[in-house]
Order: C-alpha cells, then sequence, then structure tokens
C-alpha cells in the first residue's frame, strides 16, 4: 500500500559501533567500604526518622495547646495554622528523606538487566485467538453474510437504547430551557435605581460630576432569588460634564443632565465592568480588559469585546429620583447564537 | 548469623499468614512479578510520581473538606467569628468554607495542603509530559499510554476548575461567570448547554451541588481509574531508559523495585508531602475571605484563574473584539469561540496526536525502549521549546495586568505586543532551539572524533605546539553515537512500473513533506571510520 | 414677677450682676478666640496669604496664577477644596514631576503647615470639599462589615479585594491602600483624584467610609494563612507554586536519583 521506504543503510566499510555493554566497573560508596561510614548512615537515617516523629509531637501539641481565637485574632489563627502544619511537614520530611537516605548509602546499588519481551502477540497466539472468535461466530450463528435481520435489529436496539436515558435525564437539566428570560431583566418604567448593595434609590442631584454609582432596581434586595435577577440588572451610572458627553442618535432622551446608566455586565464573556476612570471616561473590565468609552455610546475602544454597553433608558420622577423609562433595548451580556431572534 | 527463637517464632507466623494468602488469591506470583521489576534510575522519572501523589495528597485532604464543605447556595447569614463577614448574606457554601477555614483547627491548613497540592498536581503533570515529550517516550509502544496521560491531564484541569468554583466566592463565581460566556458563544447549541449546566439562568442554584459531584466523585473515579491503566501501562512496557551502554530496546537496565525504589519512591511521597505542608502552613493560598461571597455585581482587580487556566485567559485578552458575525439573524461570536475553544481545541489535540504525527515522519514502526538525547531530535526539541514559549507567552498575557503594576507598563501595550509575539517569537524559538540541538550534535561529533581537551600543550620535534586530546572511552563514545540517525522519506514515484497511479499517493507526500521538515537537516553520527581516519590523522 | 419685684434691689444683685457679665464674656470670647491649631479649622488670613505665596512659587506653573487652570495641562482648583489640596500634596502626588493622568505618591515636598496653608488659600477660591475630622476617619468607630461590603461594589475592581492594587489603562494604575492614612483614603473618596471617580456623601455616606476605613485597617494585621504573597490573587500562587513547589521538589528529584559517594 505504502509508497514509502527508507533509503538503503549507506554501507560503511567498518561495521556501526559496538554497544560496549554495561559498565562493570562499580564505583564503590563509603558505606560500602568503611563500616564507620556505614554506621553514620545508619545514624542519620534514625535521626531523620526521630525528626519525623518530633514532628508528630509539634503537630499535636499544637493541635492541642494552641487556641484558634475567636476569629478576630488574625495572629491566632495564622499560629495554629503554621503550627500543625510545620509539625505535619516535619514528620513527612523525616520518614522521606530518611527512606531516600537509608536507600541511597546502605542498599545494594548494582545495576542489573531484565530482558524485555516484545509486546506483539506471537503469530501462533494471534492466530488461535483469531480462530476462537470464528469459532464463537459459528456457534451464535451470525457468520459473516449470515442473519442479517438479527444482527441489525440488535445493533438499533443498541444505538437506540440510550436515548431512553438520556433524554430523560438531560432534559431536566436545563430548567425550563426558556432562553427568552436572557432578554428580560428586571427594569421597567418607572423602576427606581438604588445603590448597591443597601437598596436605597438615588436623586439626580446625589450623582455628581465624576461620580459614578453601582446600581441596583429598587426591590432587588426583596427577591427571594434576588441573584438570577441581579446577574442580569446590574447596572452602572455615571455623571459626566454634558459637554464632554456624545449622545447615540436615538437616544437623545436616554440620558438626564449628563447623568447616564449603562449595563455593568460585559458584552464579551459577562464579567462586571466596573473599573471607571473619571479623566478619560473609560471604563475597563478587569477580565478580559474591555474598554468601553462612556463619553460616546459606551463603544468599544480596547480588547475583546464587539460591542457596546447596552444602555438603560433614564428619567427622573417627581421627587427628583433617578428612574429607568423602560427595559434594555437589547439582551445584556455575552453574546449568544439566538440573541438577536 | 543465628535466629533467636523469638524472630523465629515472628518468622513462623509470617510464613503462615503469607501461606494463607497466597492459597487464596496466588499473591506469591504477583509479588515475584512486581518485587524485583527493574526501573532505571535517573532524577527524571520522578516527575510523574510527583503528579501520583500530590494527587494522593488531594484525596487525603480532600476527605477531610468534605466533613465540613456544605454544597449548597441556600442562603444564610454567617454567625461565625470571622468579623468582618459578621451577619452578611452568603451561600452555604462559603460559610461552611469560612467555618472550616476560622473555627476548626487546623481546617485552614488542610484547605492550603489540597489547594497548593492542587497547583503542584497540575504543575507536575505538565513537567512530566515534557520530559516524555522531549526525550520521545510517547513513541511505539507507548502512544497509547501518552494518550492515558493526556487525558489525565485535561482531567486534572478539570479538577481544577471544578475545586475552584466550589467556595462560591466572588473571584470564582466570577470564573463561572466567564464559563457560562464561553458556552453561550458556542453556535447552535452554546444557549442550550448552558440552560442545562446551570440549570436554568446564571447563576442558578443548581451548579455548585453539580460541580462538588463531579468534583469529589466523576472526576477523580475517572482519574484514579487512569492512573491505573497508566501504570499497568508503565508495568507491562517496563521503564523507557536514556542511552548507554548495555541499554537496548530489547532490555531494562536498573535497580529493583524492593528493596531500591520502594524506599527512594516511597519516600519520595513523604517528601513530597512535606513539601506540600511546608507551604500551606506558611503561604495563604485561595484566601476566600478576601473575596468575599459571590454577587454578580462586585469584580475586584486581579481577577483570574488558577495558574493552568491561566493561558486561556490570556487567549481571551490577546484577542481583538472585531470577529463578532451576525448570519442570516443569529449571532457567531468568534471573539469568544477561537480563543476559547478553537485554539486549545488545536493545541490540546496537536499534543494528543503528536506520537502519530512523528511516525509519519520516521516511518519507524519498532519499539523504542531507549530514550533520545533532546538534541538528537532537533525537529522535535525545537516543536516542544516553541508550544512552552506559546504557552508561557499567553500566561503572562493572562496576567498582563500584574505585569503592567510590577513593571509600570501599560496593559495594552503588552496586549499589543502579544498579539504579534504568539505568533513570532514560538517560531523563533523552534528556530533557535533547532539551531542549537544541531550545533550540540556537532559538537558531539568533534568530541568524539577528537577526544576531550586537556589543557595540556606540547612542542612536537618540528616545532609545532598542539594541545593533547584525550580520546573518549567506549562507554562515552556510545552514548554520542547510538542515536537513531532518521533520513527523510524517500516517495515512490506516483505511478508503478504498469503505469497505475498508485493508491494513497497524496497521503504519502503529505508524509513526505513531514519527513523532510524533520529531517533535512541532520547531523550525521560518526561512524567508526571516520574515526579511524580522525584518529591517524592525529599521531 | 412679684417676687422678683420684690428682690429687685438685693444687696447681692450686684455681685452677681458682675459675675454674670464676667461669665458672658469668657464665654463669648472662647467662642470667638481661634482654638488651639489643628488640621480640621478654620484658617486665618495669614494663612490664605502663606498659601496664595507658597502657590504662586510651586503651583502656578501648571494651575496658573489664578489657579483657574490650563486646558490639556492641569484642572482648575477653583472649588476642589481643601480636603483635595490635602490629599494632592500631602500624598506627594503633588507638585507633579511631569504632567500625566497619573500622579506618582512620593515623599510630601511640603510640611504640614505648608500644606495647611496651601489649602487653606485653595479653599478661599471657592467651596469644596473639606478635610475630614478625626473622628470622621476613625477606624476604631467603623463597621468592619458594613465596609466590605461597600468595599467591594466600590473599590475592589480597581484597589484589589483588600487594597494590593491593580492594573488601569494605558500604565495608569490604582495604588495598593496598606500605607494610605486613613484621612487619605477618605479625602481621595470625596475628591476623586485623578483617574478616581468622586464619591460624594451622598453616594457614600461618612459612616460609610469610615467603615470602609476600618474594613482596610482589619486588612492590615495579616493573613490568617501565612504570609499574603501580595494579596493580588491566583497569579502570585501560581509563581509561587512553580517557584518553591515545583522547584524544591525537582530539586529533591535530582538529589534522589543522584549517585551517593
Amino acid at each position: 500500500m505504502s509508497t514509502l521506504s527508507n533509503q538503503p543503510p549507506s554501507h560503511e566499510v567498518p561495521e556501526a559501533f559496538q554497544d560496549p555493554g554495561v559498565p562493570t566497573e562499580h564505583r564503590p560508596r563509603r558505606a560500602d567500604v568503611d563500616e564507620r561510614a556505614a554506621k553514620r548512615a545508619e545514624r542519620q537515617v534514625a535521626a531523620l526518622f526521630g525528626m519525623s516523629a518530633l514532628g508528630t509531637v509539634i503537630a499535636l501539641v499544637s493541635y492541642f495547646a494552641l487556641d484558634i481565637g475567636d476569629g478576630n485574632d488574625i495572629q491566632a489563627i495564622q499560629r495554629i495554622n503554621m503550627g500543625i502544619g510545620i509539625g505535619v511537614a516535619l514528620a513527612m520530611f523525616g520518614i522521606g528523606l530518611g527512606a531516600i537516605h537509608w536507600a541511597k548509602t546502605l542498599m545494594r546499588d548494582h545495576e542489573m538487566v531484565e530482558d524485555r519481551h516484545e509486546l506483539r502477540s506471537s503469530d501462533e497466539t494471534r492466530e488461535a485467538a483469531l480462530q476462537d472468535l470464528r469459532d464463537g461466530a459459528k456457534d451464535s450463528g451470525i457468520g459473516v453474510g449470515r442473519r442479517g435481520l438479527l444482527k441489525g435489529s440488535l445493533i438499533t436496539a443498541l444505538a437506540v437504547a440510550p436515548l431512553s436515558l438520556l433524554v430523560p435525564q438531560l432534559g431536566g437539566l436545563g430548567g425550563d430551557w426558556n432562553l427568552d428570560k436572557w432578554r428580560r431583566t428586571m427594569w421597567a418604567p418607572g423602576v427606581r435605581l438604588a445603590r448597591d448593595p443597601d437598596g436605597t434609590p438615588i436623586r439626580a442631584a446625589d450623582v455628581t460630576i465624576g461620580s459614578v454609582f453601582h446600581v441596583i432596581p429598587e426591590g432587588l434586595i426583596d427577591l427571594e432569588h434576588p441573584l438570577e435577577a441581579k446577574a442580569k440588572a446590574v447596572v452602572i451610572l455615571i455623571r459626566l460634564d454634558p459637554k464632554d458627553l456624545k449622545i447615540v442618535p436615538g437616544r437623545e432622551d436616554w440620558s438626564f443632565d449628563g447623568i447616564v446608566a449603562y449595563s455593568k455586565i460585559c458584552t464579551h464573556v459577562g464579567c462586571p465592568v466596573a473599573l471607571y476612570e473619571q479623566q478619560t471616561h473609560h471604563l475597563l473590565c478587569p477580565c478580559h480588559q474591555s474598554t468601553f468609552d462612556v463619553s460616546d455610546g459606551c463603544k468599544v475602544v480596547f480588547g475583546p469585546a464587539k460591542r457596546p454597553l447596552p444602555q438603560l433608558p433614564i428619567a427622573v420622577d417627581d421627587e427628583g429620583y433617578i428612574v429607568s423609562q423602560r427595559d434594555f433595548e437589547e439582551p445584556i451580556g455575552s453574546s449568544y447564537w439566538e440573541r438577536l431572534k | 548469623m543465628t535466629t533467636s527463637p523469638s524472630a523465629s517464632k515472628v518468622n513462623r507466623a509470617a510464613g503462615a499468614t503469607a501461606n494463607f494468602v497466597d492459597e487464596r488469591t496466588s499473591i506469591a506470583g504477583f509479588v515475584k512479578y512486581f518485587s524485583r521489576k527493574l526501573f532505571p534510575d535517573h532524577w527524571s522519572f520522578m516527575l510523574g510520581e510527583v503528579a501520583l501523589y500530590s494527587f494522593i495528597i488531594l484525596l487525603i485532604s480532600g476527605v477531610f473538606l468534605t466533613a465540613f464543605f456544605i454544597p449548597a447556595v441556600t442562603p444564610v447569614h454567617y454567625e461565625g467569628t470571622f468579623e468582618t463577614m459578621a451577619g452578611v448574606e452568603m451561600s452555604e457554601a462559603y460559610a461552611s468554607t469560612l467555618h472550616m477555614s476560622f473555627e476548626v483547627p487546623g481546617g485552614l491548613l488542610m484547605r492550603q495542603i489540597h489547594h497548593w497540592a492542587a497547583l503542584i498536581f497540575t504543575a507536575s503533570i505538565m513537567v512530566h509530559m515534557a520530559r516524555v515529550f522531549f526525550t520521545g517516550a510517547f513513541r511505539k509502544p507507548r502512544e497509547i499510554n501518552w494518550l492515558v496521560g493526556f487525558t489525565l491531564m485535561i482531567l486534572s484541569l478539570a479538577a481544577g476548575f471544578t475545586g475552584y468554583s466550589l467556595p462560591d466566592d466572588v473571584l470564582s463565581g466570577n470564573g463561572l461567570r466567564i464559563i457560562e460566556g464561553i458556552v453561550r458563544s458556542i453556535p447552535i447549541v452554546g444557549s442550550y448547554i448552558s440552560y442545562g449546566l446551570f440549570g436554568g439562568e446564571f447563576p442558578g442554584e443548581a451548579l455548585i451541588p453539580r460541580l462538588f459531584t463531579a468534583h469529589i466523585l466523576l472526576v477523580p473515579a475517572l482519574i484514579l481509574g487512569l492512573i491505573a491503566l497508566h501504570l499497568f501501562l508503565v508495568f507491562l512496557h517496563k521503564h523507557t531508559q536514556y542511552p548507554g551502554g548495555g541499554r537496548t530496546h530489547k532490555n531494562v537496565v536498573g535497580l529493583p523495585l524492593f528493596p531500591v525504589y520502594t524506599a527512594k519512591a516511597g519516600g519520595f511521597f513523604f517528601v513530597v508531602f512535606g513539601v506540600i505542608a511546608l507551604m500551606a502552613s506558611v503561604l495563604t493560598i485561595n484566601p476566600v475571605w478576601n473575596y468575599g461571597p459571590y454577587d454578580p455585581s462586585p469584580v475586584s482587580a486581579g481577577t483570574q484563574p488558577d495558574w493552568y487556566i491561566l493561558w486561556i485567559d490570556g487567549l481571551l485578552r490577546v484577542m481583538p473584539g472585531f470577529p463578532e458575525y451576525v448570519i442570516g439573524g443569529y449571532t457567531l461570536s468568534l471573539n469568544v469561540l477561537i480563543p476559547a475553544v478553537v485554539v486549545p481545541g488545536l493545541f490540546f489535540g496537536f499534543l494528543a496526536l503528536y506520537p502519530w504525527i512523528e511516525q509519519w515522519a520516521t516511518g519507524d514502526r519498532t519499539e523504542k525502549h531507549v530514550l533520545d538525547r533532546p538534541r538528537n531530535v532537533p525537529v522535535r526539541t525545537g516543536i516542544g521549546v516553541a508550544l512552552i514559549v506559546f504557552y508561557v507567552i499567553l500566561v503572562i498575557e493572562g496576567s498582563n495586568d500584574i505585569v503592567a503594576t510590577l513593571f509600570h507598563l501599560s496593559i495594552n501595550d503588552i496586549t499589543w505586543f502579544i498579539r504579534f509575539a504568539v505568533f513570532i517569537l514560538p517560531v523563533v524559538a523552534f528556530w533557535i532551539t533547532k539551531r542549537i540541538c544541531l550545533g550540540l550534535q556537532r559538537k558531539d561529533r568533534e568530541l568524539v572524533l577528537h577526544g576531550h581537551e586537556t589543557g595540556r600543550i606540547v612542542r612536537h620535534e618540528s616545532g609545532e605546539y598542539v594541545e593533547v586530546h584525550e580520546p573518549l572511552t567506549d562507554q562515552e563514545i556510545w552514548i554520542r553515537v547510538s542515536y537513531d540517525n532518521h533520513k527523510p522519506l524517500v516517495l515512490e514515484p506516483e505511478t508503478n512500473e504498469f503505469g497505475v497511479r498508485r493508491r494513497w499517493y497524496r497521503w504519502s507526500r503529505f508524509k513526505q513533506a513531514v519527513s523532510r521538515f524533520y529531517y533535512e537537516d541532520r547531523v550525521e553520527p560518526v561512524t567508526p571510520a571516520e574515526l579511524e581516519a580522525a584518529r591517524s590523522s592525529h599521531h | 414677677m412679684q417676687t422678683l419685684a420684690r428682690q429687685r434691689y438685693h444687696r447681692l444683685t450686684p455681685l452677681l450682676l458682675v459675675l454674670g457679665l464676667l461669665a458672658l464674656i469668657t464665654g463669648v470670647a472662647t467662642i470667638i478666640a481661634p482654638p488651639p491649631a489643628t488640621a480640621n479649622t478654620e484658617a486665618s488670613a495669614q494663612d490664605v496669604e502663606a498659601g496664595q505665596k507658597l502657590f504662586a512659587a510651586n503651583c502656578a506653573s501648571c494651575h496658573g496664577l489664578d489657579a483657574r487652570g490650563q486646558a490639556g495641562v492641569a484642572p482648575s482648583l477653583h472649588g476642589v477644596g481643601a480636603a483635595s489640596v490635602d490629599f494632592q500634596v500631602g500624598t506627594g502626588r503633588m507638585p507633579m514631576q511631569a504632567s500625566g493622568p497619573q500622579a506618582m505618591a512620593k515623599a510630601p515636598q511640603f510640611g504640614e503647615k505648608e500644606i495647611a496653608q496651601l489649602a487653606a488659600y485653595v479653599a478661599s477660591l471657592g467651596a469644596g470639599p473639606s478635610i475630614p475630622t478625626a473622628e470622621q476617619v476613625d477606624g476604631s468607630l467603623g463597621d468592619a462589615t458594613n465596609g466590605m461590603l461597600l468595599y467591594r461594589n466600590n473599590c475592589a475592581m480597581c484597589h484589589g479585594s483588600v487594597g494590593g492594587g491593580g492594573a488601569l489603562t494605558e500604565g495608569k494604575f490604582a495604588p495598593g491602600l496598606w500605607e494610605t492614612t486613613p484621612t487619605h483614603i477618605y479625602e481621595a473618596m470625596l475628591t476623586g483624584p485623578q483617574s478616581m471617580p468622586v464619591f460624594n456623601e451622598a453616594n457614600i455616606t461618612p459612616e460609610g467610609k469610615r467603615d470602609i476605613i476600618a474594613y482596610l485597617e482589619a486588612q492590615r494585621g495579616g493573613s490568617p494563612g501565612g504570609l499574603g504573597l501580595g494579596a493580588i490573587g491566583p497569579v502570585s500562587e501560581g509563581l509561587w507554586a512553580w517557584l518553591i513547589g515545583i522547584g524544591l521538589i525537582v530539586g529533591i528529584t535530582v538529589w534522589v536519583g543522584a549517585r551517593s559517594s
């Protein structure tokens, strides 16, 4: 089948080098020839094993004698951690170093040779194995070209049987499989913007130029399971000097006197984009460093994200609190296949 | 030597026990098979053991942790002793992690042993894999074992990542959110995989218990099974050995398992444990109390995965954002898919298939039990170094914020530099490594032909000064000449003698191109004739 | 009233009147007289004058003699308040070596008195945040738990989970907070120096700011697990795993594999 072959080996006049064989001379260790050195090595090994036992004692004494404290005494926790830990380390090192030192100095170190056997089975074994299989196939009556119906139905049954288990198992994994949940957040007309984490609403007057507020919808903290809602609804609220702010066409009434609100969830893979630089008006994601320009519709100016952060349209209610006009106009966070469907 | 009565009593008891066991298990056969099994002595053969031992340490410390950890996200108000968390709402998983750290004496130590052992586990697997790669220990008959080892490496990443996420702190929670983002980028099925993984919307309540089961049952069971297979194959194949006198593809030269390696390898387990315990007692790792309980809003500077996932974070950071496309209304997020799925897939795929790639180049189908010195396979060594350079560059990119603050650089400049470096530097590294290997091979030739320099200068009768060179011993020569001198495969003509086009011709042409890439540049080993000629010219 | 009228000419009345008058004068005097000098007091006219001189000599080249700033070089200082001056000059950030977005902290160039004078001058230009009182920045009065919640929502993304610092874009960075004095931490939140946003008293209340100080001070006692490795997260842990862990273990394998003498 192959059209390849090795080049014929070039015929050198003298043969190749000969394997000189395993070196015969054996350089003796000090302990091999000097009984005193051997005794010394034995004492060293014994001392190491003794060190191990001492380590165990240190660990146990630390465990029983040291107090872990009331959680505010960092040093107390450090002490007990270190006391037990160093005890364990000594207990382990002592055994390990002792055993290795023993092996290195006192155990016989003459190298020995053992033959390998080729892994391939002999031709007879292979033939015998094949014959066994053929016999078995014959006994079962499913030799080549026979009982096609039986074989076909068995294969079909084996192929589809896993589905009887897998479909119910996998089917239950994803809850209600309702991807539409990714399109909606808690933001709705008139929902107040509130401080994260205490949930108090924010007045427009509170947001001075250069300020940044980390925002959740009012009422979020009263939910029984707030994390899923929070994972979509977190917003970052920033006030810029209105003359620094470039308004995206069509969003003229989405901001309020330089106050803008953007989703805090990165359009790359969903980290919270939270690092706001007051001078450059850049928002940086600490995970993969996508950088968004708040003064220009949160467009991406650097990094692996492609899309701007979704903007939350805001207004100010009668009492001076900032509220959302409605939900985001696009799904927040990272892209997914059905995002625009 | 005389035996005391008590010693003979002990012997009798031991004999009776051995007899009891053997009559029921025929264990004597196993003992005979294993106890004098030979292992070659070399420090680099112990790297895989480090991985095995850190895994055992993971099991031991992990059992302790499961006694205290509660894998649930049920919200509770913290009532433990740690001051800055008093009354804070958190999941039970996080609260139990704090509890075992601050209220269980020795609990923090076990957590830190477990986490340091995990970092050492993954690191030692990769070091061991590099040793196997550079010495060619993956060649026939060990290709299957290479695949087993490769799978173990992937499983170690899975074990690490599932464990990292369990305490339900802000750092690991943001890590899970990144996983969600990556999974969502997979075309067609991604959104459903995400729902299936999290049991609905992120973060959900299903994930921590599911990760817990994966972390303490599924992944460790697979790892254990594959370790058993890995070691079984090591025993079946017998260990490889470095070249040297008397070491052939048909034998193994070394010291017996009992007693030498029982002591050395057994002792080494305790040493590895000692190192990890020492680290755990003085170095803080994963201080989850700093990060706080998971909440989707906060994030801290230095949000990174553990080191073994860092290169994928580096890939995500280095990727420019433009390739996100909408095709027929469906969003294809290549800016996530390429770095998080495609490149790691290609990288790991290449590693897994490497033994076969090299076999196309050599066409050699014999069993190889004597290892290569890395210099004698310059292209393989170059590829290995290039892969390491590629990996390290991406680890640096994954830490670029730390690098930037440490060296007063700009993260943007580092990322721009690495966008080019990740393509250029591996190629440069390949080329330099290959040149160094060829240079070392030439140096070996020089040494064999002309001997060691002695520093002694003698003056010939003719007035000429020459340095005396001492010829190498047979053993020294053998190490330097006994390597496989592969040559590029020769392509047979497209048609055979009957003018019929050969089957598989294109495939053969491809294999021949690979072979040329590997063996075009090579240094031939010295032949006895050359040595003879060199020696006679000296005298 | 009748009783009072009857006693109108009591013989001790003049004494009472004199004592009362004395008390009144002393009281008024106490209120009017300048209290012992502290950083938080209203500045005297002399301070403002001295501050103006210092300003003209050291700051005006960038901020302008009228302290209205120059576009692209230095901001106007009208209305930034004394807190801003105390932070910028007190941490050595101002005067800057070169104009740029990142002002480096260094040894302050002025003494406490001169900083107070500069602050007094800038505060006189327009109303702005004043320097917090000692009580406002006393972490021992704060609630470290609430501080933790506020810190991780508002500060950790730049300054790291416990104040180790972190990188911003284009070479800028958020400094570590281990060494920063409580007053400077408070002033930084209040004034939003350089890249940092402003956290006014409506965003994080004065009590909240003190809680944050309490949380940061609680981090200075060290890490329960041992050395903190810079508290910058898994990167340094990975580095130590390789350097110490793998380094030590590989060193030992070499010893195990070496032949004994």
